[in-house]
């Protein structure tokens, strides 16, 4: 894997004396759709967490497109490119769909807080390109009739989506979604697979995601890697994981493999 | 300073310490459950004071036995004020609780003054715990030994009830984690009033005694022991009852020491708990036994 | 005529309206309706700084008092004579250069923001890392602090003393302008893009962060910008009341300005205003139950306390049965209004 967008070397997550994660390695591909698989506990989101920066890894170091970003602040994580859902949807629920995707361009404006009372030109330009941009993104995501409505009362999946969309509006070179199949039907899950497909095409990035439901993982992803207590076991192609003796193993127990095999 | 003023002040310290202390563990049991400072708990502390002076002068009670009464009815006015203006906001955000406890807080003071006038008011004290005891050359009132040996009864007494019976299980259970508490079946409520209930007991007994060694009570009274008492249970770490005592014994003897060594710092007395309060928060907000508490992301 | 003219017209006119109502009001109403006129002003100065420090950031604090007490004494050092400041000070005369300096008021109003806003800056990169209910007692004691400070620095202060006949130059067109500028100042930052990073930030700031924004840099801002008008209230305030003294801003002052803002609405520009004009006239009319009131040969005495006892128990009721306040987190705007008698007119 020569061009890879995010590598992870040797990083090692301690919490007190809990390892949460241990001595992982991963080198995502440019422009793929990847994996994180594991049982519960496993350390998936642990491993999302440092990537975006809200814990600082104990050992080890996350390089992101050439550039260092172990320790960095997530606000500057997300400034160089990266951004996420979260397992448990957060949106800004008091604000309106328009108004959580404009929050997201924030981090691309050059303007200062102070221009605001002034009303200066390169404010209100700004204020109108952010506004211009979300509703594009809303109109792409087929969010568009959504825009007025505040973003707490919206049904499940569109709160998922809006999700992806106002993690869109950061102009991520790399976006991280967190269970983005939880708690949908199989047609609502055939519909994310197709949209997280298109996304990466139209947007031109590379996607991470931790995903509990299979048929999601083997369907859209390329390149799987599975955790299991936080220490990586897997790694390789859908064919390659679903025959891998270690992941069955950690998915299934030990001794129902062997069950299974007599 | 002659080593004896030092002893001198330093009972004085103890004393004080103890006061803030028994105050202390009533805010840090009710955050340590309900991650809510109780603002109305410096008023309970309050109330002690004057239910015993009416319990002197109006219905004749004993001493002894007016105090008792006094912690009682103290107690029942601590478990009220949950369940008038805590408990219909549990679900609500915590600070919804806060802002009510503070409305609660302001609501007791000024009642009392609309009951109890706003006149000062001195409390019977009995001769023998004031008259002055000469113990080579140290002059201490019988008070400032009764005062911890209180305080000391009361811990473990409340040690012995939280570590070693059932309600005390609930309550540590509780402080961990609220709704498996609740889905093993421990009656939620009840255990929380009876936390409100223990808190407010022990800020009316201190109260009392404050109202013995500083004997002027007043309704605004409740105002900055109680503020300070928050500062201890966060100096000792939030939710620790241990932490509560330490941190105000601490307190105590900041304020008493500070003052004895550097006279020209007098005026500035009300300020240290605050400054005390700032610099623990930035250097170890959890203080100093507390347990860390995360936001899960 | 599209909506946006229309609005910039009907704004034009609610300000002549207002202008006009000031100009009617100085020669008709009594000096004590003018009183509550001015208080109006000022609370609804202090409650805008406090929502948008906790209403729109969602950052509990409980120190305005000690921001209004920064204004007040700084204004009121800056608009007295130096010949009234050398008698004043008895306790320890005034330190030079603060014994001769007069500026004029709008200055020494500002100043009074300025040196607050700088407070506020100072105790903000220290605190701002608590979150909620700590950050309270935080400030609360920050305000403590200054109280103590003030009452000690007697060459500065006049100490317990205070600083009495303090030049009454806050008429309401001073107050109802500085009112006009605040409300200008919020709803530009609360109206722009910035505003709904604020807004971000109160709602999910682990989901703000990831969105790219330096939400302790933005927390600072929305609490500096707080502490300036609250200063401001303060500094209007002094002047208002002629005298002032360390004890006036204790933590009752800072409660009855957390009162407007919950009752009017947390996260509400208009409940602000509504509910400055609410509360102020709530608690000058119940000064009727702490007077003695006489019917007839009959005399009823006041009941001292009482004012705040049904005072703190509607905030109480207003948090239990209505925590939203009276607008919620709704505005007021031409174009909803007129959406209500011509639906699709709404252009915006």
């Amino acid at each position: 894997m020569s061009d890879a967008i995010l590598n992870i070397e040797n990083v090692t997550m301690r919490f007190g004396g809990l390892t949460a994660v241990r001595e992982v390695s991963m080198a995502v591909p440019r422009g793929s759709i990847s994996g994180l698989i594991g049982p519960n506990g496993a350390g998936k989101t642990t491993v999302f967490n440092i990537i975006t920066g809200f814990y600082t890894p104990t050992e080890g170091a996350v390089k992101f497109d050439g550039q260092d970003i172990t320790g960095l602040a997530p606000h500057m994580v997300c400034r160089a490119g990266i951004s996420r859902t979260f397992q448990n949807i957060r949106l800004f629920t008091n604000e309106t769909v328009l108004e959580n995707v404009m929050i997201g361009c924030h981090v691309r404006r050059k303007a200062g807080w102070w221009e605001a009372p002034l009303g200066l030109p390169r404010f209100k330009r700004e204020e109108r390109e952010i506004r211009e941009k979300s509703v594009n993104l809303l109109e792409t995501l087929g969010l568009a009739r959504l825009a007025d409505e505040r973003s707490g009362g919206l049904p499940y999946g569109a709160q998922r989506k809006l999700e992806i969309a106002r993690a869109l509006a950061t102009d991520p070179k790399f976006l991280l979604l967190d269970e983005p199949a939880a708690g949908m039907n199989p047609p609502e899950t055939r519909e994310l697979m197709a949209f997280i497909r298109d996304i990466r095409e139209k947007f031109k990035i590379t996607i991470l995601l931790i995903e509990h439901d299979m048929k999601v993982v083997m369907g859209v992803c390329e390149h799987i890697w599975a955790l299991d207590h936080g220490v990586k076991i897997a790694e390789g192609d859908p064919e390659a994981i679903q025959s891998d003796q270690k992941v069955i193993v950690a998915y299934l127990g030990e001794e129902y493999v062997k069950y299974a095999e007599n | 300073m002659s080593i004896n003023m030092f002893i001198q002040h330093l009972f004085n310290a103890i004393t004080l310490g103890s006061l803030y202390g028994l105050i202390a563990i009533g805010y840090t049991m009710v955050y340590g459950i309900l991650r809510l400072i109780n603002f109305a708990h410096g008023e309970v502390f309050m109330l002690g004071a004057y239910f015993i002076f009416f319990a002197i002068t109006l219905l004749k009670l004993p001493w002894g036995l007016a105090a008792v009464a006094a912690v009682a009815v103290s107690s029942l006015c601590g478990i009220a004020v949950d369940r008038i203006a805590y408990k219909p906001l549990r679900d609500a955000p915590r600070i919804s609780a806060l802002i009510s406890a503070i409305g609660v807080s302001f609501f007791i003071q000024n009642l009392s003054i609309v009951v109890f006038t706003g006149l000062p008011r001195a409390v019977h004290r009995p001769d023998w715990l004031v008259k002055v005891v000469n113990m080579g050359g140290i002059r201490i009132l019988p008070l400032a030994v009764i005062v911890p040996l209180v305080t000391l009864l009361l811990v473990l007494g409340l040690l012995w009830v939280v570590y070693r019976t059932k309600p005390g299980l609930a309550m540590r259970a509780i402080s961990k984690d609220i709704e498996t508490t609740r889905l093993m079946g421990v009656s939620v409520n009840r255990i929380i009033a009876l936390t409100f209930g223990i808190g407010s007991a022990l800020a009316a007994a201190s109260g009392i005694m404050w109202a013995l060694r500083y004997p002027q009570i007043h309704p605004f009274m409740g105002l900055f022991p109680g503020l300070k008492a928050f500062i201890a249970a966060v100096f000792g770490g939030i939710g620790s009852i241990h932490g509560a005592v330490v941190g105000g014994m601490f307190l105590g003897l900041v304020e008493i020491m500070a003052v004895a060594f550097f006279p020209t710092l007098s005026g500035y007395r009300d300020a240290f708990a605050f400054v005390l309060l700032i610099i623990i928060l930035l250097m170890k907000p959890t203080g100093l036994m507390g347990e860390k508490l995360e936001d899960k992301i | 005529m599209n909506s946006r003219t229309r609005n910039t017209v009907l704004n034009c006119l609610a300000l002549a309206l207002l202008g006009a109502f000031i100009w009617w009001a100085e020669g008709n109403l009594d000096g004590y309706k003018i009183q509550v006129l001015n208080l109006i002003a000022v609370n609804a100065i202090l409650a805008l700084s406090l929502n948008l420090i906790y209403g729109f950031t969602g950052m509990f604090s409980l120190g305005h008092a000690g921001f209004m007490a920064i204004g007040a004494y700084t204004c009121a050092i800056l608009i007295l004579t130096p010949a009234q400041k050398e008698i004043m000070w008895i306790l320890e005369p005034l330190i030079w250069p603060l014994s001769v300096i007069q500026t004029p008021f709008f200055v020494a109003v500002a100043a009074g923001g300025l040196l607050a806003a700088l407070l506020g800056l100072l105790i903000a990169i220290p605190v701002l890392r608590l979150g909620g209910d700590y950050l309270g007692i935080a400030t609360l004691g920050f305000a403590e602090i200054i109280r103590v400070v003030l009452t000690n620095l007697d060459f500065i202060t006049n100490g317990a003393l205070g600083i009495k006949g303090i030049p009454a130059y806050a008429n309401l067109w001073w107050n109802y302008g500085w009112l006009l500028l605040t409300l200008f100042f919020i709803i530009r930052l609360v109206g722009s893009n910035f505003g709904n990073v604020l807004k971000a930030i109160r709602d999910d700031e682990i989901a703000a962060k990831n969105m790219g924004i330096n939400t302790f840099f933005f927390k600072v801002v929305a609490f500096t910008v707080g502490a300036f008008f609250a200063g401001v209230g303060g500094a209007l305030m002094g002047s208002l009341v002629s005298t002032i003294d360390p004890k006036m801003f204790a933590f009752t002052l800072t409660f009855n300005i957390l009162m407007i803002t919950v009752a009017g609405g947390l996260g509400s520009i208009t409940g602000s205003l509504i509910g400055s004009v609410v509360i102020t006239v709530l608690l000058e009319w119940l000064r009727i139950v702490e007077n003695p009131l006489v019917i007839g040969s009959f005399e009823i005495p006041g009941i001292p306390g009482m004012r705040m006892v049904i005072f703190s128990l509607a905030l109480i009721l207003i948090i239990l049965f209505r925590s939203e306040g009276i607008m919620g987190m709704r505005e007021f705007s031409w174009n909803r209004l007129f959406g209500r008698f011509s639906r699709g007119g709404d252009g915006a």
